[in-house]
Order: structure tokens, then sequence, then C-alpha cells
């Protein structure tokens, strides 16, 4: 620590330059917390201004769009264009596809996940680091290098363009951060309770399923919320494994705004764009505003050592 | 602990390492093996040719693009989200009232937490169709409609080729400052409040604050946030894919790694060539994560 240190002589040398010193002081915070507010609002309306303006396009019309300034007001507010993102953008379908695929593929992440992660942190045997370590590496390689065999592979297996291919892909590419981050977590669990359970009788699976389990709740919930929002924004892998015939009904939220997108431009029909986005932003605000503390305590968890 | 103790390891271990070594650990081994080969995925016939698709790659214009792309994204998008993310979690932690005992973030901290980590929650593509909206270049584009209406512009900010890449780096920073401030005040909440009232005593003024107290004990933090910057800047697939013009555009000057793969594999039918992009740029993301690991390893403070 180096801190400047003043010499106590001169800070009670004189009362006049001390209140000076303490008015001018006063002013200097006074300018400062100004820019401070300055600053962060205009990054709040950064961040608030894109996504209001894209819900109020939602409402206006094409000419609306074009031709009057971008922050009025819509003339009517009419939900037309969320009834077409809905039905004939088929919003409702890749919404429903992402919200069954997530469900399946962090259910299934969580379960084998910490069912590995438990052994891994609380039983010694052979081979134990090896398997360790073998999860945890997969935290060092971009997907794009296995981009082309895994498509092989699901295809070989007649997993290409299933949902339960692109489910097993999910839950294997979240195993390394699972893991790791589990491991981690059940190591710091107290050995008493386990001890107590295996003299009365308990099972190892008992065991894991009815204490050990419960015991790592708050691990458990990160990690969770951390899976499905990494999962629900998932764009390569969709991308990859759902092509082919009748993909398009399989597709998940992100591939389907992806579409819209591109079509609204020959379709010209923007407010249908606006609508779709609308209803993927709205949700995440709705949960986001429910479980905001938990949600971002996962989302930074991997980050705090 | 006995009874049943290695039916139950190999039971709780099966499915998950067949799962993992089946989808992760074979296809990242054979992209080595592909990377050598003339693989056009149509034809099940290929020929081993050795390192012919890495010497191709050295007159491919597309690959040395997406290779500066990379390195601007590496050098700017961190440096410029990790600035920005500091200024703001000092103010919105250390900001407040200066007055000993009283240590506190600025008026409205929770506030501005919430709304600039919301970005964090959107999927990239949903952020990149909404800033392609954003970027218009007519006036039905946000930025543009309101220069306009100013009289100004219109500025292309995706059809520029000189504009488009960094159009892309501030859709990110925008995206991202978020989850930095709330790593940031996490970190920043851990440094005992003693030791900025021991400054603040010792007539220390906020630059001093930040520069000698805050900045030192957040070191280990920044250095976490410069590793996850540095390989989302190896990534920038979605983001581009979504938001610029014609894959990678304008003529190639938004175009990443992630996205010649894409092309090659499954526009073009290139496994090969594709793959070996891949092992290019995994070499590039080890070499990146082990640099930074030596470099930035400082003295951390101890307290």
């Amino acid at each position: 620590m180096s801190t400047t240190v003043s010499d106590p002589k001169t800070r009670t040398s004189s009362t006049a330059s001390h209140r000076h010193r303490q008015e001018k002081l006063r002013s200097e915070v006074r300018g400062f917390s100004i820019l401070a507010h300055i600053g962060l609002a205009v990054w709040a309306i950064a961040i608030i201004g894109p996504l209001l303006w894209t819900v109020l396009a939602a409402f206006k019309t094409n000419t609306e769009i074009f031709i009057e300034s971008p922050f009025a007001l819509p003339k009517s507010w009419s939900f037309d264009a969320f009834g077409r993102a809905w039905e004939d953008a088929h919003i409702g379908r890749y919404f429903l596809n992402s919200v069954f695929v997530v469900a399946c593929s962090t259910f299934g992440t969580m379960l084998l996940g910490s069912m590995a992660a438990y052994v891994l942190a609380r039983y010694e045997f052979f081979g134990n680091r090896i398997i360790y370590y073998l999860f945890v590496s997969g935290l060092a390689f971009p997907v794009f290098l296995a981009l082309v065999p895994l498509y092989l592979t699901l295809q070989n297996m007649g997993l290409l363009n299933t949902y339960l291919g692109l489910i097993l892909v999910y839950i294997a590419y979240s195993l390394p951060f699972t893991v790791f981050f589990l491991a981690a977590f059940f190591k710091t669990l107290p050995n008493a309770v386990a001890e107590a359970a295996m003299i009365d009788g308990a099972s190892h699976t008992r065991l894991f399923f009815s204490i050990m389990l419960p015991m790592a709740r708050p691990g458990l919930i990160s990690i969770t919320i951390f899976n499905i929002i990494g999962q629900w924004n998932q764009y390569i892998l969709p991308v990859t494994l759902l092509q082919g015939e009748d993909a398009d009904k399989k597709w998940v939220l992100t591939q389907g705004i992806a579409q819209i997108s591109t079509a609204a431009g020959y379709e010209a029909d923007w407010a249908a764009l606006f609508g779709a986005l609308t209803l993927s932003v709205l949700p995440m605000i709705l949960v986001y505003g429910l479980f905001q503390r938990h949600i971002q305590q996962g989302l930074t968890a991997g980050a705090v050592k | 602990m006995r009874r049943g103790r290695y039916p139950f390891i190999i039971g709780f271990l099966a499915a998950p390492v067949i799962l993992y070594v089946t989808f992760v650990v074979l296809p990242y081994v054979e992209a080595f093996y592909v990377a050598m080969t003339d693989w056009r995925g149509l034809s099940p016939d290929y020929n081993f040719v050795g390192l012919d698709n890495f010497a191709a790659l050295l007159d491919n214009e597309r690959f040395w693009k997406a290779l500066r792309h990379h390195g601007v994204l590496l050098l700017v998008m961190p440096l410029v989200t990790i600035f920005i993310a500091l200024v703001f979690s000092f103010l919105l932690n250390v900001g407040g009232s200066t007055k000993p005992g009283q240590m506190a973030g600025i008026r409205g901290s929770g506030f501005y937490r919430v709304v600039f980590f919301f970005p964090q929650m959107l999927a990239i593509v949903v952020i990149g169709v909404i800033f392609g909206r954003v970027f218009a270049p007519i006036d039905s584009g946000l930025i543009n409609g309101a220069l306009n209406g100013l009289g100004l512009g219109p500025v292309l900010f995706m059809a520029d080729p000189d504009l488009a890449l960094w159009s892309i780096i501030a859709v990110l920073v925008w995206q991202g400052v978020g989850f930095y401030v709330v790593l940031f005040s996490a970190g920043m909440a851990s440094i005992p409040r003693d030791i900025y009232e021991a400054a603040l005593i010792d007539g220390a003024n906020k630059f001093t604050l930040f520069f000698k107290v805050t900045l030192p004990l957040l070191w280990d933090t920044i250095q976490v946030a410069w590793v996850y910057l540095g390989i989302a800047a190896f990534d920038a697939f979605a983001i581009v894919q979504v938001l610029a013009v014609a894959d990678g555009g304008p003529d190639g000057a938004t175009t990443v790694i992630g996205l010649e793969i894409y092309q090659q594999a499954f526009r073009d039918s290139y496994f090969g060539k594709a793959s070996a992009l891949g092992v290019v740029l995994f070499f590039l993301t080890l070499t990146f994560a082990a640099l930074t690991l030596r470099v930035t390893r400082r003295e951390a403070v101890e307290l």
C-alpha cells in the first residue's frame, strides 16, 4: 500500500486554510459527482434506448417506421404485428422449441454434471484425476474446432436435425464448466453429515440425492441459471446441427430471429420483425426482474475465484 | 465407505463420460485429422494431404483479414470494456460520499447496476438484429433517424468497410460492460472499507483512491476479465453473421475465423479446409491464454 500520508503538522497548521481547503474539496466532490451522474445516465440511456425503440416500433406501421422520427410514439397501439410475428413468422413455435430444448438439456446437464462432479470431488479412485482434467480441458477448446467432426458424428448416428441430438450436444458441451464449478463446490461440503448418513445405512446413491444435492443448493442454483442462459442464447450449435429437410420447423428462437431478420427485408414487414424482437426480449425482462440477484450471481459465478 | 463403492462410481460416471467423449473429445481429436485431408463431405472418399490445407491458408486473403480482425478485437474490445466497466463500478461502489465512515456508492447505484447488466440476458443474435435496425442506413434506423432530425448523416455503419468492424466492436462493448461492472463490483465489495477510509483520512482524492487502492487490489479480477474478453474476441461468429452485410462484408471487412469455418464447411463443403482453420483458431486461443497468464502474473497485493 503506498498512499500518500500527509504530514500532521500541515493538517492542523492553519484553520483558515483548512476551511478553504475543505470548501475547495467540497466543490471538487460536487463537480465529480455531477460528471459521474452524467456518465452513468448516458450509458443507461444507451442501454434502454434501443430496447425501448424496438418495443415502440412493434406498434408502428411501416410508414411510421420509415417517415416519422424514431422517437415518436406510435399513432395507434395495434397488436397486429405481434400476431403476425407469432403466427406467420412462427416466433411462437421457435419460442416453444427453445423452451423444450433448454428445459431438457439444462435438466440433463445438471443431473449428469452434478453426478460426475460429486464422484470426482469426493471419491478417491484410480483415474479420478485423469477424468477430471479430461472434463476441465474442454474449457480450453473453441467449439469451432469440433464443428465438422461433430456434424459428421451426428450424421452417422442419425441424430442430425433431431432434438435428441441437439440436446445431447448441449449437455456434452455444458459439462466442462458444470463439472469444474460443481466439483469445487462439492469439495467444500462438510464430511460429518455424509459420514453420519453412511453409518445410518444410507447407500451412496441415496446419500447423494437426499443429502449432498440439497446441501449443494446454492451452487446448483447458480450453475443452473448459467446453463439456462447459455443454452438459450446458443447459436452456432443449432445452426450447425438443425439443418436439412423441414429443419425450419425445429429451429430454436435464435435461428428464428435471424431468419425473420433476413425475411423482413424481402417482405418489408418491419413491424413484424420488431414484434418478434419484442417477444423475445420481454420474457427476458420479466425473468430478469424476478431473479435479478440470482442471475447476476449465476452468470458471474465462474469468474470469481 | 466400502459398500458398493465401485459400482456406484462407475454408475455415476458412465453416462457423463460417454456423452462427453462422444460429442466433445472425439470430435476435437478428429478435427486434427480431418484438417489434413481433402475431404469434401459429400463423398466418403478423401485423400490425406498433410499440411496442404494449412499452406493454402497462407494465400487465403479472407483468412488474413479474419486474423487482422481478431487482432483488432483482441486489442480494443477488452481494453475499452474493462476501462468503462472499471470506471462505472468504481463510481457505483465508492463514488458517493467521501466523509469518513460513510463509504458509499453514488445515488441510484442499484438501478444503474440492474440496467447495465440486462444485455447479458439477451442472445447475441437478438442484439445483432436489434442493432441491425439501430444502425440502418436510412431514416428508419435509430441513429440515422436521429441524425437526420439534426440535419446530419447518414452514417453507413455496416456498409462502410472502414466503419463496419468498429460498429461491431461497439455492440460487443455495449453488451459486455454490465457483466464486468457486476464482476468488478463483487471484487470491490471484498476490499475492506478500512483501507479506503484510511486513505481518505490521509487526504487521498478519488483519483488516488482509484489508482492506488482499487486498481492494485482488483488486479486478479481484472486478469480474469481480460481472459474472458480475449476468448470472446476469438469468437464473434454470431454477431458477425447476423449484423454484418453479405457474410462478413462488405468485402470481408468484418469476417472472423468462426465465420470462415462455418462457410467453408457448410456452404462450400470443404471439410478439410474448415478443420484446418479450426486448428489454427485453437492454437491462437491457447497462445493467448498462455501469454496472458504469463504477462499479467504480477505481484498481487496481499491483504
